[in-house]
């Protein structure tokens, strides 16, 4: 079962809802340890970089590191995976997860922000998590914030200049959009988690 | 390269879809449902269903199509139309809606726009405004309450209050356009993308390929809405982006 962790900033009903679609278990919670018997995690999020402190209150933050010490396949999109890089203007006293280096910031002030609808990833070296995916494939975005392209890099998109689309290292996964609206390539990439051994 | 989206819109009163729709092969052409999920396989950037008559005895009704139709979209889902409160955005979120557009309540009280950014976020914020040109057309006036009463405000003056009030999305309907097919409105487009440092989606008077190709090369627009052109089959979504796309506008083709 894969476990979404519910942190009163998410779409969680329609990540549910796309997991259904490709045949995949879940179930939401907020309690840190229903994540023990999790086979999977996914951190989704579409709030404030700052509702995240809530997962370091609750123990939940604890309970997902520990997790992906124990090699459990995880999941972040949007703001889920801007916790996993160090810091976030948008909140510069909550710490993320730190797993990719650098901090996230707001786009620059000539192009408009939220960056909002539909734009292409650059895929710029082999992944797990987007196998199978075209070059150039459309999906959904609208964030305010973006991460930095790094070594964890799966994919890049150009906005304003070029950021982080999706991150991979290891079982841990990270996608700026929303693969749940982002039609047959977004369920495309959920089946790809979906399919990652546990 | 960020696209331009085209956005089909619903109007739903009491569970049906109430424009005239002539969508083949469905069973019922009146179901959102099914229209909507028509829409998005055709290619259908984002969905926006407006309750356009949002009695308090409809509102359940309005919910449960929220919840069905989300059900079946793996696109984005925006939901307006009697939208008065943090609660009533709330109940149409966990129905599954991504965005709420808000008119009316929010021309009574911008905080609304506020409380609504500050619990989901502004980009679920869809602040619509609804305007038509004065008399003279030197500039175009704010009407509420699905375009029946007046508000004396004007367009552009409202759309920077609203965004620094914090909304995440225009949707701008010209009322002289609407239902007219002779094309968008563009002075309004280009007046609202001009002070708005969010996207801008255009609404009312799409008739033609060519409006299409005009809202979003002069006009200025993010994004582009229509309804009957699409539900009637007046105007192909494959003959839409592929156009748009020969023009040199950004669209996401194939889907």
């Amino acid at each position: 079962m894969i476990a979404i962790v519910d942190y009163r900033a998410g779409n969680l009903t329609s990540v549910k809802k796309a997991l259904d679609r490709v045949g995949a278990e879940s179930f939401v919670t907020s309690d840190p340890q229903a994540l023990a018997g999790a086979a999977k995690i996914i951190l989704p999020g579409v709030g404030h970089f700052a509702a995240t402190e809530v997962l370091a209150t609750s123990g939940m933050s604890r309970a997902i590191a520990e997790a992906i010490g124990r090699e459990v396949p995880f999941l972040g999109i949007c703001v889920g995976m801007q916790w996993l890089f160090e810091t976030s203007e948008e909140a510069p006293a909550t710490r993320g997860l730190g797993l990719f280096p650098g901090q996230c910031e707001h786009f620059p002030l000539e192009v408009k922000s939220p960056h909002v609808g539909w734009n292409d990833l650059t895929r710029e070296r082999p992944s797990f998590l987007l196998a199978g995916v075209p070059q150039n494939s459309f999906v959904y975005f609208t964030h305010t914030y973006r991460a930095p392209v790094g070594p964890g890099s799966v994919a890049q998109c150009e906005y304003g200049g070029t950021f982080s689309a999706a991150v991979e290292r290891d079982r841990v996964f990270g996608v700026q959009f929303h693969p749940e609206k982002s039609g047959e390539i977004g369920l495309k990439i959920l089946r790809n988690f979906h399919e990652v051994p546990c | 390269m960020l696209t331009r989206r085209i956005i089909v819109c619903l109007d739903v009163d009491g569970g049906r879809v109430v424009k005239g729709v002539q969508f083949a092969k469905l069973r019922d052409a009146g179901d959102p449902v099914e229209l909507a999920a028509a829409h998005a396989a055709a290619g259908a950037d984002e969905i926006v269903l407006l309750d356009i008559t949002a009695t308090h005895e409809k509102r359940a009704t309005l919910l449960e199509t929220v919840r069905r139709t989300a059900r079946e979209l793996m696109v984005p889902f925006t939901v307006g139309g009697g939208i008065r409160s943090v609660d009533d955005a709330s109940a149409v979120f966990d129905a599954g809606a991504d965005k709420v557009a808000i008119n009316s309540a929010a021309l009574a009280d911008p905080t609304l726009i506020t409380q609504i950014a500050a619990k989901f976020g502004s980009q679920a914020a869809v602040v619509a405004i609804d305007a038509r040109a004065s008399a003279e057309r030197s500039h175009f006036e704010v009407k509420k309450t699905g375009g029946r009463d007046a508000t004396g405000r004007d367009a552009v003056a409202w759309a920077r209050e609203a965004q620094e009030a914090g909304a995440g999305e225009f949707l701008v309907t010209s009322m002289d356009r609407d239902g007219t097919q002779d094309g968008f409105d563009m002075e309004l487009t280009r007046a609202i993308a001009a002070v708005a440092h969010i996207p801008v989606i255009a609404s009312g008077g799409a008739g033609a390929i060519n409006h299409f190709v005009k809202v979003f090369q002069p006009g200025g627009a993010d994004a582009a809405l229509a309804a009957s052109i699409f539900h009637f089959g007046l105007i192909r979504m494959n003959d839409l982006k592929q156009h748009l796309r020969q023009e040199g506008i950004p669209v996401r083709w194939p889907c």
